[in-house]
């Protein structure tokens, strides 16, 4: 049974062959089928799968389908492997990815490209599976591509509207620049190491590289461009906020629950190089806590509800990249698969209500949603107090291995478990606003006659629910994998701070209820006094980092292409077609057409040929 | 009985085939023009016999031989063409037939 892996990426592929062949001549209802069906498939393997492997005890497993391509000693293969972490990967991957599959069949119902919408997606959980299941970097890079790609036609997906392809643009470069970094560092350890299997990449690093190294940082370094590009991190997150301009479920699904988790992935899965670079394992948690507290505090600032939802993807998967610098793998991946369940549930509540609401966006529009929109509210109830790790709940326990884990490590752990404490009160003001103004106080605006839904809408609400609420539980098996150096899960620290970590979210909540609810402190008085105002002005813009790049990078280039405008290189290729033209333009003439003048030539050829032959 | 010298030979053979060709790039009337390769070809063919006569090959009486094949085979599909041409052009003036200029 573990010899069908290949089939996890197969049947979406051929969902993804099937609605693109009949390019949306297929009815609704078998597109449906067809789509959500063939995630639910490749989730039911996969269940059976796991469950043959952790009754089996390996320790991982190989399975060859064919080889790929082989020039001398470069041999990548379509070969799938298996192990702990990339069993948790691909059963988040096919499980969110088949309940966000049934929302959406719900959700873009109404859709003219639904045929469209749903063969991109089955193309995306194919190439991230892919990603995951992939036993070397050329074949993890094919899927890393992939799901960019489908990133790309999916936030465009509405492409009518030029901001949205504005945004599907962006997303696209920026993630490039990382994609490109990850290449660089592809044909780097090749070129020292012989190989890209990822294992035996691993074994011969850590054999003929000592640590901390020049190789091994470069190498650590440029998979880390990679990284921070897919997992929308600092210095290349400014792409994730505009990707909101697709499809809400995509959001769910790409930019929440799977995709941006891809770089979490890729450096879980490559460990071993970044112990050997201390370093850069070192600025892996610095960039995680950076990006927690800035996007913590733009969160604070936005209007949109889908932006908000953004801005905490990026700082929870900041959290995941303090977890990851700090040498807590396990509870980084442990983070990764609750924020999958609890950020896809409140992005599905929150495409319920923007449905609901008639597509407004804007929770200041909003307002007193909770009588009207039952299901949603205890979506984000459940999914608000996961995200800001109410005890007991999936977030919390994730969240709690990661910041104590960073408190336990020498050096700057202290610093890191103290910014690591202020993101989550942080995370507890940012998502309460949302909740309270959303659902509480007076409508402003946009009343729903009634909560948009159905089986295959709130059946995945429900379910995310459940999973969001005990999927803390969850016990997951990635022991083996991490076994090398990992920090030990026995925290020694006293009941008085840990008391103080799960106070401060609540302490955030309170402050968010004070606010935004009991209205005891005004909003409106914060917010007359003039520093404040550029804050908030200067957060809302995300740290002015668009500003900044439009300064550094987009307006040199316009400004380049402009002075270039009549391209240097171009003009010699341009001279040539030039020349062609002159040339045809001349011989053209002796086409005349009449036959006599032709018959003149060959005789008048043949004469000057026999005269030469008779002369020389 | 005296043989004809080769150089009287061959300068018919030349004569013929001069009048053919001008009479091919002058002739607007295709039927001329067509009469005209004829006169080339069987020029050509007498340079042949002349010449295997001179040097007592029957070589040059084969290739003759083949000439003439070839000419009646150029016959047939020339009248053929010329008589598409008249169906459809109403006219054998080859310089009305001139389409095909670059």
């Amino acid at each position: 049974m573990l010899d069908l892996i290949w089939l996890l990426p197969t049947y979406p592929l051929l969902g993804f062959l099937a609605l693109v062949l009949t390019s949306g001549r297929l009815p609704k209802k078998i597109v449906g089928i067809i789509g959500a069906g063939s995630v639910g498939l490749s989730f039911l393997t996969a269940a059976i799968i796991a469950t043959q492997f952790l009754a089996g005890g390996e320790d991982y497993f190989v399975k060859e389908v064919w080889a790929w391509m082989a020039v001398g000693s470069f041999t990548p293969g379509f070969s799938f492997y298996l192990d702990g972490l990339s069993l948790v990967m691909m059963l988040v991957i096919t499980g969110v990815g088949f309940l966000i599959h049934l929302y959406a069949t719900g959700y873009m119902a109404d859709d003219p490209s639904f045929s469209r919408f749903f063969s991109y997606m089955n193309l995306f959980v194919a190439a991230m599976l892919m990603l995951v299941l992939g036993d070397n970097l050329v074949l993890l890079y094919l899927g890393w591509e992939g799901v960019g790609l489908c990133s790309y036609l999916l936030i465009g997906f509405w492409y009518t509207n030029p901001a949205n392809g504005y945004a599907a643009r962006k997303a696209f470069i920026v993630t490039r620049v990382g994609d490109t970094s990850m290449a660089i560092g592809l044909f780097l350890l090749f070129a020292q190491l012989g190989t890209l299997n990822i294992q035996d990449v691993l074994h011969a690093a850590e054999a003929e590289w000592a640590v901390g190294s020049g190789l091994a940082i470069a190498a650590a370094l440029l998979l880390l461009g990679g990284a921070v590009g897919k997992s929308a991190q600092l210095p290349l997150q400014t792409w994730l906020p505009d990707a909101m301009a697709g499809p809400t479920p995509i959001s769910a699904l790409i930019h929440a629950a799977t995709m941006v988790t891809a770089g979490v992935y890729l450096i879980a899965r490559t460990h071993i190089l970044f112990e050997i670079a201390p370093s850069v394992q070192l600025l892996v948690a610095w960039i995680g806590l950076i990006t927690v507290l800035m996007a913590g505090f733009i969160a604070l600032t936005q209007s949109d509800i889908k932006r908000i939802l953004a801005f905490s993807t990026m700082s929870q998967i900041g959290y995941m990249f303090l977890a990851l610098g700090v040498g807590a793998w396990s509870a980084a991946i442990f983070h990764l698969m609750t924020h999958a369940f609890f950020k896809a549930l409140l992005f599905l509540a929150s495409g319920t209500v923007i449905l609901s609401v008639h597509h407004e966006q804007n929770i200041f529009k909003m307002g007193g949603l909770r009588k009207k929109l039952p299901v949603s509210f205890a979506s984000f109830l459940i999914g608000s107090l996961a995200l800001t790790a109410f005890p007991f709940t999936s977030g919390y326990f994730s969240k709690d291995e990661i910041l104590l884990a960073a408190l336990e490590m020498d050096g700057p752990g202290t610093i890191l478990w103290v910014g690591g404490v202020l993101g989550a009160f942080l995370t507890g003001i940012y998502t309460f606003r949302l909740f309270f103004i959303v659902f509480f106080g007076e409508n402003k605006g946009h009343v729903p006659e009634n909560e948009v839904g159905g089986i295959h809408m709130n059946g995945p609400l429900f379910l995310l629910m459940i999973l969001s609420l005990v999927g803390g539980f969850i016990a997951i098996p990635v022991e083996s994998v991490f076994s090398h150096g990992e920090v030990h899960e026995e925290h020694h620290v006293s009941t008085l701070i840990h008391g103080f970590m799960i106070a401060v979210p609540l302490i955030g909540i309170v402050i968010s209820y004070l606010f935004f609810y009991a209205k005891i402190f005004s909003i409106e008085k914060l917010m007359s006094i003039p520093i404040s105002q550029t804050l908030h002005r200067f957060w809302f813009s995300g740290w002015g980092m668009d500003w900044l790049y439009d300064r550094l990078i987009v307006f040199p280039f316009l400004w380049l292409s402009k002075i270039n405008k009549a391209d240097l290189i171009d003009s010699f290729y341009a001279f040539i077609v030039k020349f062609a033209r002159a040339s045809n333009a001349m011989i053209v003439r002796t086409q005349t057409g009449y036959i006599r003048w032709y018959a003149l030539s060959i005789a008048a050829g043949l004469v000057v040929l026999i005269s030469i032959g008779v002369l020389l | 009985m005296e043989s004809i010298p080769i150089e009287h030979g061959l300068i018919l053979a030349a004569i013929l085939f001069s009048i053919g060709l001008i009479g091919v790039l002058t002739r607007r009337n295709i039927v001329f023009v067509l009469m005209s390769l004829e006169i080339m070809l069987n020029a050509s063919g007498l340079a042949f016999i002349v010449a295997a006569s001179r040097w007592g090959h029957a070589e040059g009486q084969i290739m003759f031989l083949m000439i003439l094949t070839l000419a009646a085979a150029e016959v047939a599909v020339g009248l053929g063409l010329i008589i598409q041409m008249f169906r459809r052009y109403k006219t054998v003036d080859i310089n009305e037939l001139s389409e095909m200029k670059g």
